[in-house]
């Protein structure tokens, strides 16, 4: 099944996406065209893919990893909701997700 | 060194990253010498810098290694070629050469001269990550650093270290003594800096020595770039912390940095090569691995030690016009094995 994924980019324009399952969150977001810089190529190496999730999609979330949190630590305008979206590996529980690009820097 | 006296080589190579690396392999089995510069301060690029602990997968011949580990057989298989490295500075400016060939200066001030220049920039140079916030420029250089050039620039001043790596932490234990006062900000209260140096920090916290504040910075104070304060926000609101020294470690970022000027074509972003022999636009100037572009690229390791070994066969003819050269395997050839150091 296609997933649908929704993002908001960082002129407030909102884009419908759509995603193999298996597919990370960045990797949509990259093959859509969006800006998003994701500079290791999704290996949780840097923290240039980071995005803030919806509140109501977020506790649907596993928990992001010490790796993760250790590279949220380099990012900047860092919430409650940012995720790292090549960690966010998509299935059909999260078809309809939606998330905001952070501010790249 | 005398650095109005330009270092004479064959190949100068941008970037030692593992492209750059299996360069010098590429080039030094045709006899051509090989200096590397780099803005980090070790060889390795990403895998070094990125992901020097984590799996690589996709290398002919090498089920799984990790980054470092790539790089560390590579510094191997190179050091027959005796690689000179020109490490924590940035190739800075390319122009023609009197007499023909490239000549480059780097941001130390170093000066080669060359008939060869290759581009093995990968994502570009690595930068540390600016605080991002439009007032930060006034600062920076006076009373915001990003690194520690000179100690004597933080004595007897009111630091803000910000970031829990280890860069943060180490800056923070060495300067807390020589410090008039110190503090600590971090987004939250765990560390990913080596657990001695977060136990150390921590007795200074509770001894009263460090301020720790948990939070992430929203704004600078100050006249003429001149720190006066940091406004913070933490859970419980904005603060505002009094200093005038701010460390701020948010890691390195990748930028193309000074090559975008070399007057090099350029694809969105990266550089467009032939694939015949990865040149660019400009002769004698080569670009390999991630920074290149050609119709079908694709950013693998594997793809850049391929466009490196085209290369130097094109590199040769710009080193040696006046030589033959004469293809050979180094399972078979007496001169290659001579080279690489396996013959006598």
């Amino acid at each position: 099944m296609t997933i649908r994924v929704y993002v908001t980019d960082r002129e407030g324009q909102l884009h419908e996406l759509e995603a193999e399952p298996g597919w990370t969150l960045m990797e949509v977001i990259r093959e859509a065209g969006l800006p998003i810089e994701a500079a290791c190529g999704g290996c949780c190496a840097c923290a240039t893919c980071h995005v803030y999730v919806d509140e109501e999609w977020l506790a649907r979330l596993e928990e992001p990893s010490d790796d993760e949190n250790a590279m949220l630590d380099e990012a900047f305008e860092v919430q409650d909701n940012s995720r790292l979206a090549c960690q966010i590996r998509l299935d059909e529980r999260l078809s309809g997700i939606r998330v905001t690009l952070a501010p790249e820097f | 060194m005398d650095r109005s006296e330009p270092i004479r080589t064959d190949m100068v190579i941008v970037g030692a990253g593992p492209v750059g690396l299996f360069a010098v392999f590429e080039a030094g089995l045709l006899g051509l010498r090989c200096h590397l510069v780099d803005n980090l301060d070790k060889p390795g690029g990403q895998c070094a810098e990125l992901y020097p602990d984590k799996p690589i997968y996709d290398i002919p011949a090498i089920p799984v290694c990790t980054g470092q580990e790539l790089i560390d057989r590579l510094m191997e298989q190179i050091r027959p070629f005796e690689p000179t490295f020109h490490l924590r500075q940035m190739a800075q400016t390319l122009e023609r050469a009197e007499g023909g060939g490239w000549r480059l200066t780097t941001s130390a001030g170093t000066v080669f001269e060359a008939p060869v220049v290759v581009i093995a920039a990968g994502a570009g140079c690595f930068v540390p990550r600016r605080l991002p916030l439009p007032e930060a420029e006034r600062f920076e250089g006076r009373s915001l650093f990003y690194a520690v050039r000179r100690r004597a620039d933080f004595a007897g001043r009111r630091i803000l270290v910000a970031g829990g790596g280890d860069s943060a932490l180490d800056w923070l234990l060495t300067l807390e003594p020589e410090a008039e006062e110190i503090a600590l900000v971090h987004r939250r209260d765990q560390f990913r800096a080596a657990p001695d140096s977060v136990a150390r920090m921590r007795e200074l916290v509770n001894a009263g020595r460090v301020r720790l504040i948990i939070g992430q910075i929203a704004g600078l104070e100050g006249e003429d770039g001149e720190l006066e304060a940091v406004r913070i926000r933490t859970r419980e609101g904005e603060v505002r912390h009094a200093c005038d020294r701010l460390l701020a470690f948010y890691g390195l970022k990748m930028e193309l940095g000074p090559l975008a000027h070399w007057g090099l074509e350029l694809h969105e972003g990266l550089i467009r090569v032939d694939t015949e022999a990865f040149e660019t636009n400009l002769p004698g100037v080569f670009a390999i691995g991630d920074i290149c572009w050609y119709p079908g690229k694709l950013k693998l390791i594997l793809s850049g030690f391929h466009e490196g070994a085209l290369m130097a066969q094109k590199a040769f003819r710009y080193c040696r016009p006046e030589e033959k050269l004469v293809f050979r395997y180094t399972t078979s050839s007496t001169e290659l094995q001579k080279r690489l150091g396996v013959r006598a």
